[in-house]
């Protein structure tokens, strides 16, 4: 799956991922291949990703929206906090 | 013929100020590199979130959607005018024009809030605030230090601001008046609406929006995304109008250079003609006094 995570300042990530967990709205919720296309607000809260070597990667956002749709995630954060 | 030593004065000092204005064209091209960084960086987080507002829209087409950013049918017709512009001049006509079309508007398309003092100025920037101010107009606040460091958090916490405003019912209308960037040598004087929003539902939507799962739910979304879509329009807004300002000064500067180059010349032929009258002068005293010694 390719994934972009996005902010108004810059492009935090962009790249092929394996997993995806992030903040729902309505809580966590993961993203594997071939997920059904959703869009969704998140909270603030961590988003964990899997890269294809298996690698944990993660990024405090402080809210913003996900769409996935045909293994393509846009993650539009309002800002990632640094560290 | 003119004074020699005042030519040379008047030489040194336009020389001067064309590296001055030179300078100033080079400091502004590099800034004019950035501040189009920032506006090519913003531009797929916009379109992204303008794309799913649209799509939302057009799946929520037919119900009515509680939007309490949207126009209020009874209200207290106050005005807010944001006036965007620069903190420093030496750059054309770039403040002026904003500063012209915000005295325009005030006068004529708001001219009776004018005069029951129903109107505001929100200002950003040093010119129109110096300009108003002296003027007398209603300035209710002054955010010209966003351009210390123009991040989307700062410019943000001011589209918070502007939302809150009208949400409190302070306000009914308010309205943006900056440049826009078009390109380094053009800028586009523009106004727009910024509150109430208008829901604009793509007509010929391409994408079926049906075959999403939506969490929490369409409306929701939606209501969450309209101010997430009104802090990039204002952030948007101000980082046009920075650009355009370089842009702007960029050229201001690039044709006084060019001004103070043609002056240089102009200049230094007359100081040589100056010079050569004034040698010639002295041999024909020297031979002519020479001539009466031996005749």
């Amino acid at each position: 799956m390719k994934i972009e995570i996005i902010t108004p300042d810059r492009n935090i990530y962009s790249g092929e991922v394996r997993s995806v967990r992030v903040p729902g709205r309505k809580g966590s919720f993961q993203v594997l291949k071939d997920h059904a296309p959703i869009i969704s607000t998140l909270e603030a809260g961590p988003v964990i990703m899997a890269d294809e070597q298996g690698n944990e990667l993660r990024y405090d956002i402080t809210g913003g929206v996900i769409e996935v749709k045909k293994n393509r995630i846009i993650l539009l954060a309002d800002s990632v906090l640094q560290g | 013929m003119a004074n020699l030593k005042a030519i040379r004065v008047r030489l040194s000092s336009v020389k001067s100020t064309r590296q001055i204005t030179s300078a100033m064209k080079m400091v502004a091209a590099a800034k004019l590199r950035k501040a189009q960084d920032s506006i090519v960086q913003l531009r797929p987080y916009a379109d992204k979130l303008n794309e799913i507002r649209a799509g939302l829209s057009a799946a929520l087409r037919d119900t009515e959607i509680e939007n309490i950013y949207a126009e209020r049918k009874k209200g207290t017709g106050r005005v807010l005018l944001v006036v965007i512009t620069s903190n420093k001049g030496l750059c054309g006509a770039f403040n002026a024009n904003v500063i012209r079309e915000a005295r325009h508007i005030m006068a004529e398309k708001y001219g009776e809030q004018m005069r029951r003092g129903d109107l505001a100025l929100m200002t950003v920037g040093k010119k129109a605030a110096d300009t108003f101010k002296k003027l007398k107009y209603n300035i209710m606040a002054d955010h010209s230090d966003l351009y210390t460091a123009l991040t989307f958090d700062r410019v943000a916490a001011v589209a918070d601001r502007l939302m809150e405003l009208y949400l409190s019912r302070e306000y009914d209308t308010i309205e943006l008046i900056y440049n826009q960037f078009k390109n380094a040598a053009v800028q586009k004087l523009t106004r727009e609406t910024y509150l109430p929003v208008t829901m604009e539902t793509d007509a010929g939507e391409k994408s079926a929006p049906a075959d999403y799962i939506y969490e929490p739910d369409q409306v929701s979304i939606i209501s969450e995304l309209i101010p997430k879509t009104l802090r990039i329009q204002l952030y948007k807004a101000v980082l046009d109008s920075f650009a355009a300002e370089q842009g702007a000064r960029m050229t201001a500067m690039h044709q006084a250079t060019d001004n103070a180059t043609e002056l240089i010349r102009d200049l230094t032929l007359q100081y040589n003609k100056a010079r050569q009258a004034a040698i010639t002068n002295q041999l024909l005293e020297v031979v002519s006094g020479a001539e009466a010694l031996n005749g």
